[in-house]
C-alpha cells in the first residue's frame, strides 16, 4: 500500500545502498583505537574534548582566583594569568565546544538519525579525529616549551601577540598557530563527511524535511564551519609568516624596546577582519547544534510534536546565512566607519528575528504539553532560560553606541559566557543524559542527574548574573590587577570573591556528573532499546548499543517525520519513523 | 570584502535554490508513506558521493582563495605596497596549466568513449604539464629571490609567494589524486564507471585550479587593480 503514494514518473532510491562497503575491524587496535566506525570516533572526539575542557575549567579557576584575591596565590603572576585567559578561551571555544558538537554528537547521531550504516568516508573520518588529537597535543605541549603558552588573549590580535612583551612569544604563539592550522585541516575532513553523509546517505523515505532538527542543526553548523574556518586558516598562516619570516601582513612599523623592528605598513585591522570572519560564525557553529538538540529533547520529553517544524528549519538556515555577515560587531571599537557600524548593527539585530522565532516555538511546544521533568528536560529548560538571558544582553551589545562603553568590561564576559558558554554546555549535559542509554545500554542515575542540574544551573547563574552588574559599574575585563581604582567600590570586591567561590564549587560539583557517568556504565539500570519512547530513527536500532553497521541486515524505511508524539488514534503515544502506516490511520 | 560578498552571493544562491528544490517548503506532518516525494526522474542516478564531496571541497577552497584575494586588496591599499616585477616564466606556466586542464578534459572525453589507451596518454600528458607548471612556479620564485625581492622586504612580495604557494600546494594535492587515478587506469583493461568518475573528478579539480590561477595571475600582474579601486570606493 505504500507504493500507492509513489507518483508514476519518479523512481524511489534503492532500499540498500550497495556501494557502501563496510569497514571491518580485524584486531583490538583497529576496533578501539584506529577505528573507522563513526560511533567509536564520536566517543574518541567527545572524550578528548571533555579532557581538554577540564583543563580549561581549571584554568578558569586560576583566572577567578586572581580576580578575587589579587596576589594571594604566589604562582599566579601576570604571565600565568594571561596565559590562562588565552588557553581557557581558545580551548573552550574551538577544542571543546566545536569538537564535541560536530565531532562528538555529529559523528554519533548523523548516521543513526538519517538511517545510514556509517559516515560516507569512514577512513577520512578516522583521519579527522587523529589530526584533531595531534592539534590538541600540540596546543597542550606549549606548556612544556620555554616561555610557556601564548598569553595573547584568545583573539591573538597582532602586533602584541608576536612581540616580546607578550608571554609565550618564543614558542607559545607558534605552537598555537600550528595547532589551529592542524585543527582546521582535521575539521575540514570531518565536516566534508558530515555534510556529504546528510546529503547522500539518507535512507529510503528520509527526505530532508523528515530529518530531526538535531541533524538539521549539525548539518547547517558543519556547512557554516566549512565556510568560516578558512578565515581563521588564512589569518593563522599569515600571522605565522609574520612571526617566523618577518613578513608584514599584519604588523605595522613598530618600535620595540627602543629598537625599530623590520615590519612596515602591516594592517592589524586586516587580522581582525579575518579572525572575526571566522569568530562570529563560530558562535553559531556552536549554537545551531545546540538549538537542534534542544528541539528534540523538548519534543521527546514533552510528548508533543515540535511546534512549527518548518519554521525551525528555515530559522536555522536564516541564522546560518545571516551569521556570515555580522562579524564587524566584534570590531566596533576598532574605529570603523560609522556606516559600517550601522550595517553590522542592522544585520546583528536582524538575527534576533529567527532566533526569537525558535524560542517562541520551543515555548509553544511546551504549552499544554505532557512535560516529564527528566534530567535531559531540565537541562533543556535550563538552556532556554540561559539562552534568552544571554541573547537579550546581545541586543544591547549589538548596538554600536551601547557596545562602545561596555566593550572592555565584564558585561561582555557575562554576555558571551551566558549565551555561548553556559547555554551550550547545558545542552551537552542534557544530550549526554538523553543519549547515554543508546550509547551504553544503561540509564544514568536520575537523582544524581537532578542534583547535578540544579547545582550547575543555579551555580552558573550565581557566577555570571552578578558579573553583568560589575560590567555596568565599569569593571574592566582582561586586567590582571585593578590596583587603586576610584570607580570600583569595595562591594565589587566582595561580589568578585562570591563569584570565585561559586565558580570553584560549581567546578568541583561536576565530579557528580563524572561519577554518574562512570558508575552507570556498570551499575546503571538496563535501558532497553527506547527508554524515552522516542520516535526518531536512532532509537529504533535492532541492537542497543547499535552494532557495527547500525541496522542489522536491512536498512530502515522511513514513513513519516520524527515528531509523531501523542498522535490521535495511534496505539501508543508515539509513532516511530520507521513503523509502517496502518490503513485508515490519520496523518501524525 | 567585496570579494567575499560576491563569493557568498554565489554560494548562498546555489544553496538556497538547491534547498528549495529539495522541498524545504513542504509540510512533513501532512505527508505520510514511504516515499513522499522523490524529485529525481526515473532512471536518473544520484551523483556519486565523491563528486558531491569534491563540489563541497571546491566551495571551501574557493572560500580560502577569496579570503586571500580580499586580504590582498585590503593590504594593497597601504602606501608601502610595491608589487614585484612579474617573472616572464609565469606566462609560460599559465600556458602549461591550461594545457594540463585541456589534457584532463581530453582524458574524460576518452574515458566516456571507453578508449583506455587514449585515457592513459591524456592523463600522463596532464600530469607532466602540471608537474612542469610546478617547476616553472619554483623557477619564478627563484628568479624573484635572486633579484632580492624577499617576502620580508615588502608585503606585496609576501603576497606573491603566499598566493602562488597556496595554489601550488592545492595542485600538489591534486597530483596525488591524479597519480592514484593514473595507477588505477594503468592496471585496467577497460574503463569502468568508477574509473570515469575518478578521471572526471580530477578534470573538475584541474579546471577549478586553472580558473583560480587565471584570477590570481590577473591580480598579480595588476589587471585587477581596477577591481581593487572599486572595492575601496565601495568601502569608503
Amino acid at each position: 500500500m505504500t507504493d500507492a503514494s509513489v507518483p508514476q514518473n519518479v523512481a524511489p532510491p534503492p532500499a540498500e545502498v550497495e556501494d557502501v562497503e563496510l569497514y571491518h575491524a580485524h584486531s583490538w587496535i583497529t576496533k578501539y583505537v584506529f577505528c573507522q566506525d563513526a560511533k567509536v570516533i564520536a566517543i574518541q572526539y567527545a572524550g578528548t574534548a571533555i579532557t581538554v575542557g577540564i583543563l580549561a575549567l581549571v584554568l578558569s579557576w586560576v583566572i577567578r582566583l586572581q580576580l578575587a584575591f589579587p596576589g594571594a596565590i604566589p604562582f599566579i603572576d601576570a604571565q600565568v594569568y594571561y596565559q590562562s585567559v588565552t588557553m581557557h578561551g581558545m580551548i573552550m571555544v574551538v577544542y571543546m565546544l566545536t569538537a564535541i558538537f560536530l565531532g562528538g554528537f555529529g559523528n554519533y547521531l548523523i548516521p543513526l538519525m538519517v538511517g545510514a550504516r556509517d559516515m560516507v568516508f569512514p577512513y577520512v573520518n578516522m583521519l579527522s579525529y587523529w589530526v584533531y588529537l595531534i592539534a590538541t597535543l600540540v596546543l597542550v605541549a606549549s606548556y612544556f616549551f620555554p616561555g610557556g603558552p601564548t598569553g595573547a588573549g584568545w583573539t591573538l590580535y597582532p602586533p602584541q601577540s608576536i612581540l616580546t612583551g607578550t608571554p609565550g612569544h618564543e614558542w607559545g604563539i607558534i605552537l598555537m598557530l600550528a595547532s589551529l592550522i592542524l585543527f582546521i585541516i582535521g575539521f575540514t575532513m570531518g565536516g566534508l563527511n558530515y555534510v556529504v553523509t546528510v546529503l547522500q546517505a539518507r535512507t529510503r523515505g528520509m527526505t530532508l524535511m523528515r530529518m530531526p532538527l538535531t541533524v538539521w542543526g549539525i548539518f547547517a553548523a558543519a556547512v557554516m564551519a566549512l565556510l568560516a574556518f578558512p578565515g581563521l586558516f588564512v589569518a593563522c598562516v599569515m600571522l605565522l609568516l609574520d612571526r617566523t619570516l618577518g613578513t608584514s601582513f599584519f604588523v605595522p612599523s613598530i618600535v620595540e624596546l627602543g629598537e625599530h623592528k623590520e615590519y612596515v605598513g602591516g594592517s592589524p585591522i586586516l587580522f581582525q577582519h579575518l579572525f572575526w570572519f571566522f569568530g562570529h560564525p563560530e558562535v553559531y557553529i556552536v549554537a545551531l547544534p545546540a538549538f537542534g538538540i534542544v528541539s528534540d529533547l523538548i519534543s521527546v520529553h514533552a510528548r508533543k510534536n515540535i511546534f512549527g517544524y518548518r519554521m525551525m528549519v528555515w530559522a536555522i538556515i536564516a541564522i546560518g546565512v545571516l551569521s556570515m555577515v555580522v562579524w564587524g560587531h566584534h570590531m566596533y571599537v576598532s574605529g570603523m566607519d560609522p556606516w559600517f557600524g550601522f550595517f553590522f548593527a542592522v544585520t546583528t539585530l536582524a538575527i534576533a528575528v529567527p532566533t526569537a522565532l525558535k524560542v517562541y516555538n520551543w515555548v509553544l511546544t511546551l504549552w499544554h504539553a505532557d512535560i516529564h521533568f527528566t534530567t535531559p528536560m531540565l537541562f533543556a529548560l535550563g538552556f532556554l532560560v540561559t539562552f534568552v538571558n544571554g541573547g537579550i544582553t546581545g541586543l544591547y551589545l549589538g548596538n554600536v553606541i551601547v557596545d562602545v562603553p561596555l566593550s572592555a568590561t565584564l558585561f561582555v564576559v557575562a554576555h558571551f559566557h551566558m549565551v555561548m558558554g553556559i547555554a551550550p554546555v547545558l545542552v551537552i549535559f542534557g544530550a549526554i543524559y538523553h543519549w547515554y542509554p543508546k550509547i551504553t545500554g544503561r540509564m544514568m542515575d536520575e537523582r544524581l542527574g537532578k542534583i547535578h542540574f540544579w547545582i550547575t544551573f543555579l551555580g552558573a547563574y550565581a557566577i555570571f548574573f552578578p558579573m553583568h552588574y560589575l560590567g555596568v559599574l565599569g569593571m574592566p575585563r582582561r586586567f590582571y590587577e585593578m590596583g587603586e581604582t576610584a570607580f570600583v567600590p569595595a562591594s565589587a570586591t566582595t561580589l568578585n570573591i562570591f563569584i570565585t567561590i561559586t565558580a570553584l564549587a560549581v567546578g568541583f560539583a561536576q565530579s557528580i556528573f563524572f561519577y554518574n557517568l562512570f558508575k552507570s556504565l556498570k551499575y546503571g539500570a538496563p535501558a532497553g532499546g527506547n527508554p524515552w519512547r522516542a520516535a526518531s530513527l536512532e532509537w529504533q536500532t535492532p541492537e542497543t548499543p547499535p552494532g557495527h553497521g547500525n541496522w542489522g541486515k536491512q536498512l530502515p524505511v522511513v514513513y513519516r517525520w520524527p515528531y509523531g508524539y501523542s498522535v490521535p488514534g495511534a496505539p501508543e503515544d508515539y509513532l516511530p519513523q520507521n513503523a509502517p502506516p496502518v490503513r485508515g490511520e490519520r496523518s501524525p | 570584502m567585496s570579494v567575499m560578498g560576491l563569493f557568498f552571493i554565489f554560494i548562498f544562491t546555489v544553496a538556497i535554490l538547491w534547498l528549495a528544490r529539495q522541498g524545504v517548503m513542504e509540510s512533513p506532518w501532512l505527508e505520510e508513506g514511504e516515499v513522499a516525494h522523490y524529485r529525481r526522474a526515473a532512471g536518473a542516478e544520484p551523483p556519486p558521493a565523491t563528486k558531491v564531496a569534491l563540489a563541497i571541497f571546491l566551495a571551501v577552497a574557493g572560500c580560502l582563495f577569496s579570503l586571500l584575494a580580499a586580504a590582498f586588496f585590503m593590504r594593497g591599499d597601504a602606501p608601502d605596497w610595491q608589487m614585484p616585477p612579474i617573472p616572464g616564466v609565469l606566462w609560460f606556466n599559465t600556458f602549461l596549466l591550461a594545457a594540463s586542464s585541456v589534457a584532463l578534459q581530453a582524458a574524460l572525453v576518452a574515458a566516456r568513449r571507453a578508449d583506455v589507451e587514449r585515457v592513459k596518454t591524456a592523463l600522463l600528458i596532464g600530469a607532466a604539464t602540471a608537474g612542469f607548471f610546478l617547476i616553472g612556479q619554483m623557477w619564478a620564485w627563484r628568479e624573484l629571490i635572486e633579484l632580492k625581492f624577499f617576502a620580508s622586504s615588502n608585503a606585496a612580495n609576501a603576497f606573491f609567494y603566499l598566493l602562488t604557494g597556496v595554489h601550488a600546494l592545492h595542485l600538489v594535492g591534486g597530483l596525488v589524486a591524479l597519480a592514484r587515478t593514473t595507477d588505477k587506469v594503468r592496471n585496467a583493461t577497460r574503463i569502468t564507471k568508477e574509473l570515469t568518475t575518478s578521471v572526471e573528478l580530477c578534470a573538475i579539480y584541474w579546471h577549478f585550479l586553472l580558473f583560480v590561477w587565471l584570477l590570481m595571475f590577473a591580480m598579480l600582474i595588476g589587471w585587477a587593480d581596477g577591481f581593487g579601486v572599486i572595492c575601496r570606493r565601495l568601502l569608503s
